[in-house]
């Protein structure tokens, strides 16, 4: 049945596809779920109405409430689709060097957005929102990096879509940003396949997004648990550039480049499975499609020119 | 034996600015050690009192984060590549 009554009702239950041009072979075999496929566009439309269900059935979210969001876009959006939906408003605080594509939708969405300087990256959004929230206590900061709304979302929703379309599945990968679709998904899946591999892959941007002025300003998302993932990788503007490019030109997958990021971690992971003449069947996460990101030059020209300018923007 | 490791600018004071550095070690233990004695102050940067990564850093040999590979007693060959930055948000 393809009929709903209403676009929020499409989010989650998305196709789970095989890549077979990028498999190595028939015993191991890479699958992508496409989170694309949510109404706003990305894996956060998941995230949104379970960050903002949950504050309404706990009474933190009254009719009319203003909500409050550091984030580097798909939440941003995301939140901002179903804030309009419920009648709230949504004020976001984003980096400035996000794509102009993610500013321009937040605003079309009705979300007001209040910049936060680029050095720093998602740290100093963050910081700039806790400083908010302590001048406006009357608004709501859902905070997508502590609240388990976000986790649950994924392990309630993501996780049991796996299981039921890959039970085989053998890894799992994913970006590493607020932490909960690992978390969420990879907690659900290794109860149910205690020896699964699941798999971080985190960007590793240029040093304008690591300038922060001291190490007590880091950032470790309260919701990450290490002991849910079995490996963390790091993954850099080039790569993840590279393996967006070859997603498209080899399978006519159109995504983001954080799905970059995460392809080359599954395929360094497929190619393990081979040399160890192992079977393998894994699970990569298209947190987003590409249009988002077109005009930061990604999907056309050359390709080192593209990684250098994507360097010092929050690509994932 | 070599070992390229590279700095985040917020450690650079302890290399006189350096982006990227060398040293030697059969682990990640030994090289920072063996960092420190050119590079005075760069371990106690990384490591706390208790011998343990400091939370908001993270190190990585060859793009593979230490906390799951052994952390301080992860093993290095010669050619291994050691990348330091501080944790910082996404999302």
């Amino acid at each position: 049945m393809a009929r709903y009554a209403s676009l929020a009702d499409t989010v989650g239950d998305t196709p789970l596809i095989g890549l077979p041009h990028l498999s190595p072979s028939p015993e191991v075999r890479l699958w992508a779920k496409l989170e694309d496929r949510n109404p706003t566009g990305s894996v956060k439309d998941r995230v949104a109405k379970y960050l903002i269900e949950s504050a309404m059935a706990d009474g933190l979210l009254t009719e009319g409430a203003t909500i409050l969001e550091p984030t580097s876009g798909n939440t941003g959006i995301a939140l901002a689709a179903v804030a309009r939906h419920h009648g709230f408003k949504l004020v976001c605080v984003m980096p400035e060097n996000t794509s102009d594509e993610r500013k321009q939708l937040l605003t079309a969405f009705g979300a007001e957005v209040i910049y936060s300087p680029a050095a720093g990256g998602s740290n100093a959004a963050v910081a700039a929102a806790r400083a908010l929230a302590a001048e406006r206590p009357d608004w709501v900061m859902l905070n997508q990096y502590a609240n388990a709304a976000n986790a649950r979302a994924h392990y309630e929703t993501t996780g049991p879509e796996l299981w039921r379309d890959l039970p085989e599945i053998s890894h799992f990968v994913a970006g590493l940003g607020t932490t909960g679709t690992l978390m969420g998904t990879g907690r659900y899946l290794r109860e149910r396949r205690p020896g699964i591999q699941i798999v971080a892959a985190e960007p590793r941007y240029g040093e304008l997004v690591y300038g922060l002025r001291n190490l007590g300003e880091g950032f470790v998302p309260e919701l990450y648990d290490a002991d849910v993932l079995t490996r963390r990788l790091s993954v850099g503007s080039a790569d993840a550039l590279r393996r967006t490019r070859q997603l498209l030109s080899m399978e006519g997958l159109f995504a983001g480049l954080s799905t970059g990021a995460v392809l080359h971690a599954a395929l360094g992971l497929a190619d393990e499975a081979v040399k160890r003449s192992r079977p393998a069947d894994i699970a990569l996460l298209v947190a987003d499609a590409g249009w988002k990101y077109l005009s930061t030059g990604a999907y056309s020209g050359d390709a080192a020119e593209s990684a250098e300018t994507l360097d010092n923007q929050l690509w994932a | 034996m070599s070992i390229e490791v590279r700095i985040p600018t917020i450690l650079r004071q302890h290399t006189a600015g350096a982006k990227v550095v060398t040293g030697e070690g059969n682990n990640l233990d030994d090289l920072l050690s063996d960092l420190d004695t050119n590079h005075s102050g760069l371990r106690g940067r990384i490591v706390t009192g208790e011998g343990n990564l400091h939370k908001f850093v993270n190190v990585y040999v060859n793009d593979e984060d230490v906390r799951f590979t052994g952390g301080l007693k992860t093993e290095l060959s010669d050619g291994d590549s050691v990348t330091i930055l501080p944790a910082v948000a996404g999302g």
